[in-house]
């Protein structure tokens, strides 16, 4: 059970995080540069957008879960199963995000969520 | 940009991600493997879990090479779709299998390794769609 809500939170903060860290970086805009000056700037002006600290908070949370999870698993294991956030990220580009995913997006996604599950499966 | 440039520097930031985010996982495991099971029970409890993660070599390893994976994986983000790199970035599950079976001994059984290889299957159907699907602001 506790596992249980360690994977969850894996897979919810990390996709909300990861979805509000990619809407700061479509408001920051395209990066062209490179130079590390240039990055470092990027990076500055994409910690004045909230939607980071959001995402980077979640993405905390959803470190600590990894953390804690991979104290009781196998990595190979462990690391496979939080692919789940696919579906879920899918979910969030389309709706959160307005991102068009085709069908054949869509079905790269189910060949993961049905990889995942054989994963799990295959658990000794 | 044009078409060839945007997928070049696409793919060269995948590849990063690739090949940094499952060293950090796997260095990560071997890290809290050797402090054992978190007991986070009590604040005392969760505390003394803090204190040995944050003196573990390969837990701080593993959090550089993450910090790598998250560098390329933001700069990707401000171009390519989110539902494209996401999964395309998903070639990284194979080689977390890879590492961890010579890297910690784990055993990886033949189920899994399937699940593994059809999860890459996955990223291939993904990578053949357009990175953008949005209009740039």
């Amino acid at each position: 059970m506790r596992e249980l809500i360690f994977y969850l939170l894996i897979i919810v903060a990390g996709t909300g995080g990861e979805l509000c860290v990619t809407r700061a970086m479509k408001a920051i805009g395209e990066v062209k540069d490179f130079r590390p000056v240039a990055l470092m700037s990027i990076f500055t002006r994409a910690l004045r957008v909230s939607w980071m600290w959001i995402g980077l908070s979640l993405m905390g949370t959803a470190f600590f879960a990894l953390l804690a999870v991979l104290s009781m698993e196998n990595v190979s294991l462990v690391v496979p199963v939080t692919a789940l956030s696919y579906a879920a990220g899918a979910l969030g580009g389309k709706f959160f995000l307005g991102e068009q995913v085709t069908p054949r997006r869509w079905m790269g996604v189910l060949l993961v969520c049905v990889g995942v599950t054989l994963v799990i499966i295959g658990r000794r | 940009m044009k078409s060839g440039g945007l997928h070049f520097k696409t793919y060269l930031l995948i590849l990063l991600m690739t090949i940094f985010g499952p060293l950090g996982n796997v260095l990560l495991g071997k890290g809290m493997k050797r402090i054992g099971p978190a007991n986070i029970g009590t604040v005392s409890d969760a505390l003394d879990v803090l204190s040995r993660v944050l003196t573990s070599g390969p837990i701080w390893l593993g959090i550089a090479s993450l910090i790598t994976f998250f560098v390329a994986y933001t700069l990707v983000l401000s171009w390519a779709d989110y539902s494209y790199v996401q999964p395309a970035s998903s070639v990284a599950y194979g080689m977390v299998a890879v590492l961890a079976h010579f890297m910690l001994r784990e055993v990886v059984t033949p189920i899994r390794w399937m699940g593994v290889l059809i999860i890459c299957l996955g990223v291939l159907v993904v990578g053949h769609t357009p990175p953008r699907t949005t209009e740039p602001s």
